[in-house]
């Protein structure tokens, strides 16, 4: 494996971490919005927004993105790889999101509502200045575990074209006829990006444990 | 629409083998991989010596591993260093040495929340060593992580389809092929879809029944 071929490996990263940055920044307010309306039991939402989350849950992210990007061309929507792999990655970790937020949601003590209704808050504000700002605490070690799970699943998009750091190392492999090298290095990228993750993962549980 | 389905029913031999290849598969993977991460665990729990030290660098490194380079690491990567394995067997192999590291975690992180009480007990009974762990530690171990653990091997059940990258015939690699065969995208995955949401809702409902057994026990 040559300087260039390493190079060519070390380019695409910036392909994974921009799937990987645009999926997560998406999927948390999706996510947070699919929470509420459950939360806020909206007929029809509600068990609509429980179907979907449940389907998108069990299925796996090369089957959703083969999906969207073959059967939206059909149905006369024009998708390319990439806007294909967003989608797909938004879909499933928005899926996700959904679930984490509406655990902070139930756990959320209500004693603080019958608080803020006795001082006349409206319920807007309520959610706002209260809730929010709690939940996204208590849910921070779950999301950022749920942002490292988007990036280890960014290789998967490659099956419709979408050139990241393992299809470029995948391509360096079979180029050279050596594949444990670029793989190797392919590695090397991803263990800091996530051991990172993990880290302020494990910093903020610790964070969580501690009483306020 | 509906004679696209109809196409995908008239393919349907091939989605059940897909269908059953990815069910063995995962379930493989999951039997497996919960038996070494049993065994990983009891290193894990440890907070010095070679063995914690070995088996925390495996579990962190996985952690931080994603899945199809880890395939690929096994099928590609493997050969050269002399190890050869099939697409089926590289898959299996895989799927169970990466899992049993998040299995390893999850018994970990329930193995120390358990109250310590019956390990005293155990221990005042002569219990000690395999026979601890297996009559003592193991059983409400088991039932206190059904539910961590039932969401592992729905993990399990859709890193399997990753392994359609390397050619596995598994339900996806079925999908894809009755799609390329008769350009039916949508019919063709929406049913593989169908048939994961199954297998899920399926492998929850186990959950389910392990929980009431754990409700009774108690």
């Amino acid at each position: 494996m040559s300087l260039a071929d390493m190079l060519t490996i070390l380019s695409a990263t910036t392909a994974t971490l921009l799937l990987s940055v645009t999926g997560i920044l998406l999927g948390l307010p999706i996510g947070l919005g699919l929470a509420l309306v459950r939360w806020a039991r909206v007929p029809l939402a509600n068990q609509f927004v429980r179907a979907c989350v449940s389907l998108l849950r069990a299925t796996p992210l090369v089957t959703l993105v083969l999906l969207l990007f073959f059967a939206l061309p059909n149905a006369g929507i024009a998708v390319g790889p990439i806007a294909a792999a967003v989608i797909a990655l938004t879909l499933n970790t928005s899926a996700f999101n959904c679930e984490i937020w509406r655990a902070a949601l139930i756990d959320f003590p209500k004693d603080q509502l019958e608080a803020a209704q006795s001082v006349g808050m409206r319920r807007l504000t309520y959610l706002h200045r209260i809730v929010l700002p709690q939940i996204a605490r208590s849910s921070l070690p779950a999301l950022i575990s749920e942002m490292s799970q988007v990036i280890k699943v960014t290789p998967v998009l490659a099956v419709v074209g979408v050139v990241e750091i393992t299809r470029a190392a995948v391509r360096v492999g079979a180029e050279t006829f050596e594949p444990l090298p670029p793989f190797l290095f392919a590695l090397a990228i991803y263990l800091p990006i996530i051991y990172a993750l993990l880290r302020l993962q494990r910093r903020f549980e610790l964070n969580a444990e501690m009483p306020a | 629409m509906i004679h696209d389905f109809s196409i995908v029913w008239a393919e349907r031999n091939l989605l059940i083998s897909g269908l059953m290849t990815t069910v063995l598969l995962s379930f493989l993977a999951a039997t497996g991989s919960l038996m070494l991460g049993a065994l990983l665990s009891t290193a894990l729990v440890r907070k010095v010596g070679v063995a914690s030290v070995a088996a925390r660098a495996f579990a962190d490194a996985m952690r931080c591993t994603p899945f199809l380079l880890f395939a690929y690491l096994i099928y590609f990567g493997l050969p050269s260093l002399g190890v050869r394995f099939d697409g089926w067997w590289a898959g299996a192999v895989a799927l169970t040495a990466y899992h049993s590291a998040y299995m390893g975690e999850v018994l970990r992180a329930t193995w120390v929340a358990q109250p310590p009480a019956p390990l005293e007990a155990g221990h005042a009974f002569g219990f000690t060593g395999f026979r601890l762990f297996r009559r003592i530690v193991l059983p409400p171990l088991i039932f206190s992580s059904a539910p961590v653990v039932g969401n592992q091997v729905i993990q399990i059940v859709k890193d399997s389809a990753f392994l359609t990258v390397i050619a596995l015939p598994e339900l996806t690699h079925a999908a894809s092929s009755i799609q390329s065969r008769h350009y039916v995208p949508f019919a063709a995955f929406i049913a593989a879809v169908l048939l994961y949401w199954a297998i899920c809702l399926t492998i929850e409902m186990g959950v389910g029944v392990v929980g009431r057994m754990a409700e009774s026990r108690r």
